[in-house]
C-alpha cells in the first residue's frame, strides 16, 4: 500500500472521508442555459482565498503607522522576494473579487434565486457583499499614499452626512475628527481582524445554506421541466461540476496573472496630510456610482441638503434590495415584474454612473 | 510671643499698602494711556460724514485706519477742537485749526510725528523714523524741494484718511499692492510726460518672473518696485549699483560675475551688470537658450563668430543642455519603470542631486568660464548616468517579470485545456 493510500485510509478511518466522497458523488447540480452563472460564487470564494493567502504574506512586513506604512509597502515591492507579485495579486484579486461578487449578486437577482426557501442565503450573501466592500474600503488606505489618503477623507465624509448618527459613525470610522494615525490603525484592525472574522462566519453560513437548499433553478426553466420532466438535466457535483469549477478558478488565476504582469499595481506617492488635496481625487471604481451621484446632486433639493438626500436614498435602496425576498415571494405577477425592472435600472444606473465618473475626469 | 490677632494685623498693613500701590499703578497706567485711545467725541466726523462732495469724510474708512486705531483724530493733523459741536469754535484759528492741508505742507506735516523717535516710540517702538530724511534724498523728494508739487508725497503712496500699516493687505504699500501704487503715476503717460521717462515699467514688471513669484505664488519676499528702487529714498539704481541691488538676493550670481571677465568688460563699455543680459523690469525666467550662439542667446548682442567669448558661450550652452538632456532621459526611463510597477524611488531621489548640479552649473555660468561649471556638469552627468542605469535595470526587471508571468499564464491555460479534456473524457465515459 502506498503512503498516499495509507494516509487516505487513516483519514477515512478517523473522519469517514468515503462517506463524504460518496455524498458528493451522489450530489447533483442542475444543467441549463444559465448554469454558467453558478460558477460566479465559486470564483468569488477562490479570489477570497487568494486574498487571505496573499494578505497573510503582506502582513509579515506591513507596518500600520503613518511613518512606516508607505515605506513598508515600498519595502515589500522592492526588497522582499516576489513581494511585488504578492502585492500586485492582492490588489488585483481584491478588485476582481468585488467584481465577481457584484456579478454573482446580479445573477442571483435576475435568476430569482433569492426566493423562498433561500431568503437567508440571499441575506448572508448581502452581508458578504458589505463585508467585501468593507475590505476594499479599509484596504485602500493601508498603503498610505496620497490618493488613498484623500479618497478615504472623502469616503468617510459620506457616512458623516447620515442624520443623527452621522457624526458618531464618522468618529467611529476615523478614530477622531480627521483621517490620522488613529484611522490607519483602525482600518488595519478592520481589514485584518474584524472583517476576516465576520467573513469566515458568513462564508461558512452561506456555503452551508447553499448546500442545504441546493442550486436554484430559474423559474422559467423549472416550469419547462415540470411540464416535460424527461427534459430535466443534471450533472454530478463530483467530478463533473468540481472540474468545471476548477476551470473557472484557473481562468480567474490566468486573468490575475495577466493583470499583474501587464498592469502591475502602483504604489503612488506617500500621503502628506498637510498638503492640499490633489485634483481628480476619486474612490475605487466600485464606489464611483455613489460618488458621482453625490457630486451631481445640487446643494439643496427643496429644503433638504443634496448630500443628505443622496446618502439617505442609497441607504433606503440598499435596505429595500436586501429585503427583496420578503416582498417578491414568487410567481410572475406585478411585483415580480416591478422588481425585475428595478434590477435592470439599478444595473444600468451603476454601469452608467461608473462609466460617466471615468469619462468626465 | 505674637498672638494670632497681632500677626494678622502685622500682615494686613503691608498687604493693604501693596494693594493700594497696585490700584494706583493700574490707574496711573490707564490714565497715561488715555490720551492715546480715548475718543469721547469727534464733532469733525459727526458733521463731515454727513457732508457731500469735497467735504465728505467716510467715517468708517477713517475709523479703520491705523491712525484712528492708535487714537489719533482729525485734530491731530487738521487742528481745531473736535470736542465741541459749535462749528465756529471747532474750526477756530484760536484752536489751531488749519483746515485743508496743501500738498507742499504734507511731507513736513507727516514728518512732525514720524521723524520724532520719542513720540513714535509711544505707538510703535520698532518703526523707523528716517522716512522724511530718506525722502529728501529721493528723486521724488528732490523734485519736491524744487517746488514740483506733482511729484509723489507721503499721501500719494500711503493714502490719506485710510492709511494702513504696510503689512496689512489693504495698504497701498503692502508688497502685493506696491507695483499698482507706483504704476498709478509711472504708468500714466500723460502724468509722466513732463519728466520724460518711460511708462512701460508696470507692464514689463507684470510680465516678469518677480511679479509671478509675488502675485501668483504669493511669495511676499519676491521683489517689487521698492525692493530695487527703495521706498522713501526711491531713485533708479545707477550703472554701478545695479549689480549690488540684484546681489541682495542673487548673491552667488553676483559673486561669480565679479570673478569673471564680464565685470571689467561691461564696466569699460558703460554697461550695467545684470540688466544687460536679463533686462530690468521684464525679467523673465532664464533659459539655457539665453546663453550660447543660437537664436535668443543674449551673448550675440556683443560677441561675434570666432571671438573667444563666442566659443565659450557655445561651449557653456552645450554643457548645460547636455546635462539637462541626460537628466530628462533618466527621468523618463525611471518614470516608465515606476509606472510599470518597479519601485525606483531611490534612483529618482538621487536624480534630485543631478538637478541640483544643473542648478549650480546654471549659476556658475555667471563667471563665464567653463572651468567654473565643469565640476558640477561632470558630477550631474555621473548621477544621471547612474539614474539611467537604474532605469535600464528596472526596465529589464519589468521584462523579466512579464516573461515569467506570461509563462505562468500559459501554464495555467494548458491546465485549463487539460481540465476541459478531462471533463470530456469523464462525461463520455459516463455517457452524459
Amino acid at each position: 500500500m502506498s503512503a498516499l493510500a495509507r494516509t487516505y485510509a487513516w483519514l477515512d478511518d478517523h473522519f469517514g472521508v468515503n462517506e463524504i466522497v460518496a455524498f458528493l458523488r451522489k450530489k447533483t447540480v442542475p444543467v441549463h442555459r444559465f448554469s454558467y452563472f453558478y460558477f460566479l460564487g465559486g470564483m468569488t470564494l477562490f479570489l477570497f482565498i487568494i486574498q487571505v493567502i496573499t494578505g497573510i504574506l503582506l502582513l509579515l512586513y506591513y507596518r500600520p503607522t503613518p511613518a512606516d506604512a508607505f515605506e513598508s509597502v515600498q519595502y515589500i515591492m522592492t526588497q522582499v522576494r516576489f513581494g511585488w507579485l504578492i502585492r500586485s495579486i492582492h490588489s488585483w484579486s481584491a478588485n476582481l473579487m468585488i467584481l465577481t461578487a457584484f456579478a454573482h449578486m446580479f445573477s442571483v437577482f435576475f435568476l430569482k434565486s433569492y426566493r423562498k426557501p433561500r431568503e437567508l442565503t440571499w441575506l448572508s450573501g448581502m452581508a458578504l457583499l458589505v463585508i467585501v466592500l468593507g475590505f476594499g474600503f479599509s484596504g485602500y488606505l493601508l498603503p498610505w499614499n496620497t490618493l488613498s489618503f484623500f479618497a478615504t477623507k472623502v469616503g468617510t465624509d459620506i457616512p458623516g452626512q447620515i442624520p443623527i448618527m452621522g457624526k458618531w459613525m464618522l468618529t467611529l470610522l476615523r478614530g477622531g475628527e480627521d483621517v490620522t494615525a488613529a484611522t490607519l490603525t483602525r482600518f488595519f484592525g478592520f481589514h485584518v481582524a474584524l472583517l476576516p472574522g465576520l467573513a469566515t462566519i458568513f462564508v461558512g453560513l452561506h456555503l452551508l445554506l447553499v448546500q442545504r437548499f441546493g442550486m436554484s433553478v430559474p423559474p422559467s426553466q423549472e416550469a419547462e421541466w415540470n411540464a416535460k420532466p424527461p427534459n430535466k438535466r443534471e450533472m454530478h457535483f463530483l467530478p463533473n461540476f468540481l472540474l468545471r469549477e476548477l476551470m473557472a478558478w484557473y481562468l480567474a488565476l490566468a486573468i490575475l496573472g495577466a493583470l499583474a504582469a501587464f498592469k502591475p499595481w502602483e504604489l503612488g506617492v506617500k500621503a502628506d496630510p498637510f498638503a492640499s488635496a490633489p485634483a481628480g481625487i476619486r474612490p475605487e471604481w466600485y464606489f464611483m456610482f455613489m460618488f458621482e451621484t453625490l457630486k451631481l446632486l445640487p446643494a439643496k433639493v427643496g429644503p433638504i441638503p443634496g448630500d443628505l438626500l443622496g446618502v439617505v436614498g442609497f441607504g433606503l435602496a440598499a435596505a429595500l434590495w436586501t429585503m427583496l425576498p420578503f416582498f417578491d415571494r414568487g410567481g410572475n405577477g406585478r411585483t415580480s415584474r416591478w422588481v425585475a425592472g428595478a434590477g435592470v435600472f439599478a444595473l444600468a444606473y451603476i454601469v452608467a454612473l461608473t462609466a460617466y465618473g471615468y469619462m468626465v475626469k | 510671643m505674637t498672638t494670632l490677632g497681632e500677626g494678622r494685623a502685622s500682615l494686613c498693613g503691608p498687604l493693604i499698602r501693596a494693594a493700594s500701590l497696585l490700584v494706583l499703578g493700574v490707574a496711573g497706567t490707564l490714565a497715561a494711556a488715555a490720551p492715546l485711545h480715548a475718543q469721547t467725541k469727534n464733532s469733525c466726523l459727526d458733521c463731515h460724514s454727513t457732508q457731500t462732495g469735497a467735504f465728505h469724510m467716510d467715517s468708517e474708512e477713517f475709523v479703520a485706519s491705523i491712525h484712528a486705531q492708535k487714537g489719533l483724530t482729525c485734530v491731530s493733523c487738521h487742528g481745531g477742537d473736535s470736542s465741541t459741536d459749535e462749528m465756529s469754535r471747532a474750526m477756530s484759528p484760536a484752536a489751531g485749526f488749519r483746515g485743508h492741508i496743501e500738498r507742499k505742507e504734507i511731507p513736513a506735516l507727516c514728518a512732525k510725528c514720524h521723524s520724532d523717535a520719542a513720540y513714535m516710540r509711544n505707538y510703535n517702538p520698532s518703526l523707523r523714523t528716517d522716512q522724511f530724511s530718506q525722502y529728501q534724498t529721493s528723486v521724488h523728494g528732490k523734485l519736491f524741494a524744487k517746488g514740483d508739487t506733482k511729484t509723489a508725497v507721503c499721501v500719494d503712496c500711503h493714502g490719506v484718511h485710510d492709511i494702513q500699516p504696510p503689512g496689512d493687505q489693504r495698504s497701498r504699500v503692502h508688497p502685493l499692492n506696491v507695483a499698482q501704487t507706483c504704476g498709478r503715476c509711472h504708468a500714466d503717460a500723460g502724468y509722466m510726460k513732463p519728466y520724460g521717462i518711460n511708462t512701460d515699467q508696470l507692464g514689463d514688471y507684470s510680465a516678469s518672473a518677480h511679479h509671478e513669484a509675488l502675485a501668483v505664488r504669493g511669495d511676499l519676499s519676491a521683489p517689487t518696485c521698492s525692493t530695487c528702487h527703495g521706498s522713501h529714498g526711491a531713485s533708479p539704481p545707477g550703472v554701478d549699483s545695479v549689480a549690488r541691488v540684484c546681489s541682495t538676493c542673487h548673491v552667488f550670481q553676483a559673486q561669480l560675475f565679479d570673478t569673471g571677465p564680464h565685470k571689467e568688460a561691461f564696466g569699460s563699455m558703460g554697461l550695467p551688470g545684470c540688466i544687460t543680459c536679463h533686462s530690468n523690469h521684464r525679467i523673465v525666467h532664464p533659459t539655457d537658450a539665453m546663453i550660447g550662439t543660437g537664436q535668443g542667446a543674449v551673448c550675440l548682442n556683443c560677441h561675434t563668430e570666432g571671438d573667444p567669448g563666442f566659443v565659450t558661450a557655445g561651449a557653456l550652452h552645450d554643457d548645460l543642455t547636455q546635462l539637462d538632456a541626460a537628466i530628462a532621459r533618466s527621468d523618463e526611463l525611471l518614470g516608465r519603470a515606476e509606472r510599470a510597477g518597479v519601485e525606483v524611488g531611490e534612483a529618482q531621489l538621487a536624480q534630485a542631486e543631478a538637478r541640483n548640479d544643473l542648478l549650480k552649473a546654471r549659476v556658475g555660468i555667471h563667471a563665464v568660464r567653463r572651468e567654473a561649471v565643469q565640476s558640477d556638469i561632470d558630477a550631474g552627468l555621473k548621477v544621471s548616468a547612474a539614474g539611467l542605469q537604474a532605469g535600464q535595470t528596472a526596465m529589464g526587471e519589468v521584462q523579466y517579470r512579464r516573461k515569467g508571468l506570461l509563462v505562468s499564464v500559459v501554464i495555467t491555460i494548458f491546465v485549463l485545456i487539460g481540465l476541459y479534456l478531462m471533463i470530456r473524457k469523464t462525461e463520455s465515459n459516463d455517457g452524459r
